[in-house]
């Protein structure tokens, strides 16, 4: 199988405006009659699922929390890139994307991204006549500021709840269409399986997670817009139960995983205080804005912060990269504290930890500037650690955060399976090996907004498709399955918690494959991992019965997945014989530490086909062409 | 706009109509209460402020009947309204909880519906005390000497007795309290509240509820106390 | 330290629940509420016992599904914080914790401490929200929004829909999630066009619900993780007094 990317032809500047006039219309009227199952109700998702039915589209949307509005883009502080140019700063659509094709450096294709910051002006005004409340000037326009990795100023924010405004926007636009009947809603609903039929996506199986249930729906097209798989590490910034089930279980039925490798580590997040820790959390991104980060010159330094003069402080990311200081991108950023840690020059307890400094920054903008503009990060950060960031510096400490890769799918958001749409942080398209900040809200409703809804009808339009029930044996069959699972795992009765097992998978993840890795612990890592998971399906202890509300249940279910998931996360690695973005190597480096790419052997996209648990995947790669940006190394000094 | 087939209520009867009907009932009643304490005040003045002032109110006569028919009517508005509250919020938890406890409420918040009660129960004791005459018909015969209803005596007889007197104070404190939660709720259900009215308004309802409380308060007390006694000439018969 | 954990066990919305008495041992202060659930529930899960139900998420603060009723306090109670949020180091060793689910006819229970929402979900789509479909709306900037306006409009929208409020509230009323949305939107010239119908629909599918009507104590303010103000129900109150006088 060849992967197409059907990246239409023409300059890169016309393609997206030539593709939406070659792409096929559904006639109005005959829209009712095409049904969409969306799974997901995040930004992708709920905007996506709002914008179908607002065009007559059927649709049915799936959410595993109790009520769409929660999921976990609501969590994104920092804000919202796009390129309107407000701050008359030099900013404009071909900056945009050549900031994010750097920033991912050099490993996303190029046609989605320019895309992407083409119709990144078009969010924003979307939002904004929705009522999100982004800041203000005192002039009534609105306000940008800057985020890492870019020189310009076009991050849009609502305090450092900008998620939570997205996505309050695009829930307000799914209750409408669920209000007014053409959404139906099933919140606290996970999908367990992906149907497919003649070869195409055709639906679904759920579980009722109040019931316990096993349901099947069917649906002209699926679309996954499930969010990442940071939570196989654990210990991440995700919320506790995103998982990648959706797209892990679309992948065993043949959708392609691609560069599942590519996960990145988020510079700023509150230390791990205990083995009790559940999650860690994250602070903005836009912190570095203000603050400075250093660690003390000495290895083992344990004065307080306060007491350490200027003279023994090495502010390291503005000594490394002078031209982007603090701003470094976050790939670098983390790992630059990875090694001052390594050096033995970390803070707090277990010198995991380096200083976020706003003592400079009250001195110069004033106490209530620094509360005006963080002030619920500090509050936030206080109520986590006891500590008080206005009077000592804040500890800080890279952790899982994103991940870059994802289903594999063309440039109208199809995977390889026809009828399955993958859209925001599910897929793998935009990012390359490295996410920018601010850019997830924008590839998210970017995807659900304006590129989804034009695609998927082209997609009903010119591919002929059978009528298919859920009395088609392929749901059956799915059901089956789906049932043969949950009774395996309900039988064991062995004598191990589900949380200890992922607990261990994710310090084997972090330990082996996180943000650096060598071809000597990821072969350990492949080892340990399919003996993790023997011993899970010998001795996970799940209480409980099927048909009930189950919590125990559904984390066994994701935990299963996970450690299934891991072993193709670490296959990828092991292959990609390069260091890029947020697939780090130690094999491949500069002199400076710095990621090296390989851009003659690996310029491409690994897009994996399963075989079966424990069976070796089968790689396809999509070559990356970059006629637009020249390949370079990436600098930020 | 709202798409769900939800049967709308009357435009007064929903949970926001229902708070809006209980604050100008309120209001209405407050006034009356600040008016009422006035002349009731004009007990310090001695006898011909207040026989005077009475005999005025008696030569009103239509007007003070349709006062009178509106307060009730308030009066009607305020139980009624509060007691459909009352339920539907009964009714809005059936299971209650096993430990509960309150941060912001006060003690005078929690306990509207009880100090409701009571005052009604004390207007049920005061109006035949000493409008309709019922509890002490001789009070009928208590005239000054120019021939009016000698009001001022009256009130001094009865509160002379102690144990009229303390209940006098307990209702009137009872609606004080009331009053404290009341006139600060009433601003919020009109929607006058705003980030600096707020600040203000509240510490105001509480002092204006105290105030008319001890206004109340001041006449039984001073009748105990000796400050008003009845007129040194005696009763005319 | 050591702590005495009094739950609510509830099986189902059909069947009466009771509280249970379970221990939770060497609990670390810097630990999250939450994380102390995770302990006690490991521990009953190696006993083979069902694990205490409870719902959670994002675990920082933002999603609003976290919903305990902790010692009588909905999210703990202490300033600006879930129960997400709310670490061990505000309870001291041997202390008995009573841990409840919201309580309200709206808010049904599905098993132990984790309640049905859904019920704020349907007053959003009687009227929470501003009608604009997607494409076709003008630049963004085409509509210059005071500051004050656009803080303002953020203060109410900052709501996380946990529905603490409702918990906290004597009579269980929704009034101050409600007035969140009505504010943010009535706030905004996007929203102002449809203020009068939202208004009156949201209240209306507020009150088909079964909650509650508010009697102003502010509990709702006083437990509220984000800190929405009382304020906003007086908002709410005047915009359906508008609605009137149009």
């Amino acid at each position: 199988m060849t992967l197409d990317s059907k990246i239409p032809s023409g300059p890169i500047a016309e393609k997206w405006d030539k593709h939406k006039f070659d792409m096929k219309l559904v006639n109005p009227a005959n829209k009712r009659r095409y049904s969409v199952i969306v799974v997901g109700s995040g930004l992708a998702g709920a905007s996506a699922a709002a914008s179908l039915a607002e065009m007559g589209y059927k649709v049915k949307c799936f959410c595993y929390q109790d009520s769409p509005r929660r999921a976990h883009s609501i969590a994104a502080q920092g804000g919202i890139n796009a390129a309107k140019n407000y701050q008359n700063d030099g900013d404009s659509v071909q900056r945009l994307f050549y900031d994010t094709v750097k920033g991912g450096d050099f490993r996303a294709r190029e046609a989605n991204v320019y895309r992407l910051a083409q119709v990144s002006a078009n969010v924003i005004d979307q939002c904004v006549a929705q009522g999100v409340p982004f800041a203000r000037e005192y002039g009534g326009l609105l306000s940008n500021r800057s985020f890492g990795g870019a020189l310009v100023s076009r991050t849009f924010y609502a305090r450092g709840q900008t998620g939570q405004q997205l996505l309050l926007g695009a829930y307000q636009a799914l209750e409408r269409q669920i209000g007014l009947g053409n959404v139906q809603m099933f919140p606290r609903t996970e999908m367990l399986d992906l149907v497919v039929v003649n070869g195409q996506a055709r639906g679904i199986v759920v579980r009722n997670l109040v019931t316990g249930s096993i349901e099947s729906h069917a649906a002209d097209a699926v679309v996954l817009g499930t969010g990442g798989y940071s939570n196989v590490f654990f210990l991440s910034t995700n919320a506790k139960n995103c998982n990648t089930t959706a797209i892990w279980r679309a992948h065993k039925k043949g959708a392609y995983m691609a560069n599942p490798c590519y996960t990145q580590i988020h510079p700023t997040c509150i230390p791990q205080s205990g083995d009790h820790q559940s999650k860690l959390t994250l602070m903005s991104e836009s912190l570095r804005n203000d603050g400075r980060v250093w660690v003390p010159k000495m290895p083992g330094d344990a004065r307080a912060p306060g007491d350490i003069p200027e003279t023994d402080r090495d502010y390291y990311l503005e000594r490394l990269y002078p031209t982007y200081g603090n701003l470094a991108p976050r790939d670098i950023s983390s790992r630059a504290a990875k090694r001052v840690c390594d050096e033995g020059r970390g803070v707090g307890p277990g010198g995991r930890g380096v200083y976020l400094d706003f003592a400079e920054a009250i001195k110069r903008l004033g106490e209530h500037v620094v509360r005006e503009r963080y002030g619920n990060l500090f509050d936030m950060y206080e109520r986590i650690t006891g500590e008080n960031p206005y009077k000592a510096p804040m500890r800080i400490y890279p952790a899982v955060h994103y991940t870059m890769g994802g289903l594999w799918v063309d440039y109208n958001l199809m995977s390889n399976l026809p009828g399955l749409h993958v859209i925001g942080e599910a897929n793998f398209s935009d990012h390359g090996a490295n996410r920018l900040g601010a850019s997830a809200l924008m590839q998210g409703l970017a995807d659900g907004y304006f590129v989804l809804p034009y695609t998927i009808g082209h997609y009903f339009a010119s591919v002929k498709r059978d009528p298919v029930t859920i009395d088609h044996p392929e749901f059956k069959k799915a059901e089956e399955s789906v049932r043969t699972q949950i009774n395996r795992l309900l039988s064991i009765r062995g004598k191990r918690t589900v949380l200890s097992f992922h607990r261990e998978l994710g310090k084997i993840m972090w330990d082996e494959c996180g943000m650096a890795r060598t071809e000597a612990s990821l072969k350990k890592a492949l080892e340990l991992i399919p003996a993790l998971r023997d011993e899970f399906w010998k001795n996970v202890m799940v209480t409980g019965e099927g048909a009930d509300f189950n919590q125990a249940l559904e984390h066994a279910g994701r935990v299963a997945d996970y450690f299934e998931f891991a072993e193709l996360l670490c296959a990828d690695a092991l292959h990609r014989n390069e260091s890029c973005g947020g697939h780090f190597r130690e094999e491949y480096q500069t002199e400076e530490g710095e990621a090296q790419r390989d851009d003659a052997n690996f310029a491409y996209v690994a897009a994996w086909e399963h075989k079966g648990v424990g069976q070796p995947a089968v790689l396809h790669k999509e070559p990356l062409a970059f006629e637009t940006v020249h390949l370079q190394q990436r600098s930020y000094k | 706009m709202g798409s769900l087939s939800t049967k709308h209520r009357p435009y007064f009867w929903t949970s926001t109509g229902k708070k809006f009907l209980m604050a100008v009932s309120g209001l209405a009643l407050v006034g009356f209460i600040v008016g009422h304490l006035i002349g009731n005040l004009q007990m310090f003045l001695g006898q011909e402020a207040v026989n005077r002032y009475a005999a005025f109110l008696k030569s009103t006569g239509e007007l003070l009947w349709v006062a009178r028919l509106g307060l009730i009517a308030m009066v009607l508005t305020h139980i009624v309204t509060a007691v459909s509250l009352a339920l539907e919020n009964a009714a809005a938890r059936p299971v209650g909880y096993a430990a509960k406890t309150y941060k912001e409420a006060t003690y005078a918040s929690r306990t509207m519906k009880v100090s409701g009660l009571i005052v009604l129960a004390f207007l049920g004791y005061h109006l035949p005390h000493f409008t309709l005459l019922v509890t002490h018909p001789e009070y009928h015969h208590l005239l000054d000497d120019r021939g009016r209803h000698d009001v001022y005596s009256m009130v001094v007889m009865g509160f002379q007795v102690p144990w009229i007197s303390g209940f006098y104070i307990f209702g009137t404190f009872l609606l004080g309290m009331h009053l404290t939660h009341g006139i600060y709720s009433m601003f919020q259900s009109l929607g006058f509240q705003t980030i600096i009215l707020r600040k203000r308004i509240r510490p105001a309802a509480i002092a204006a509820g105290w105030l008319l409380f001890l206004g109340f308060a001041s006449i039984p007390l001073g009748v105990l106390a000796g400050l008003i006694q009845l007129p040194s000439g005696g009763l005319v018969p | 330290m050591n702590l005495t954990l009094r739950v609510w066990r509830q099986k189902k919305a059909s069947e009466p629940g009771r509280l249970v008495d379970y221990p939770a041992r060497d609990i670390s202060p810097d630990m999250s509420f939450l994380e102390m659930l995770d302990v006690v529930n490991e521990g009953l899960i190696q006993q083979g016992q069902e694990p205490i139900a409870f719902d959670s998420d994002c675990r920082e603060g933002i999603c609003g599904m976290c919903s305990l009723v902790i010692n009588g306090v909905p999210h703990g109670g202490h300033q600006a914080t879930a129960t997400c949020q709310l670490h061990m180091r505000h309870f001291h060793d041997g202390q008995t914790i009573t841990i409840e689910p919201w309580r309200a006819k709206a808010f049904p229970v599905v098993k132990d401490c984790v309640c049905d929402r859904s019920s704020f979900d349907r007053v959003i789509q009687a009227g929470g929200f501003v009608s604009v479909g997607t494409g076709g709306t003008p630049d963004a900037n085409t509509l210059p929004i005071s500051k004050k306006d656009s803080d303002r409009a953020m203060d109410a929208a900052q709501c996380i829909g946990c529905g603490a409020c409702v918990a906290a509230c004597r009579n269980a009323s929704a009034m101050l999630f409600v007035a969140a949305k009505v504010s943010h939107l009535a706030q905004l010239p996007q929203g102002k066009v449809e203020a009068a119908d939202r208004v009156q629909a949201m209240v209306a599918q507020m009150d088909a619900e079964g909650f509650g009507n508010c009697s102003n104590q502010s509990e709702c303010e006083a437990v509220c993780p984000k800190e929405i103000s009382v304020d906003f129900i007086a908002q709410l109150n005047r915009e359906y007094l508008k609605t009137v006088i149009k």
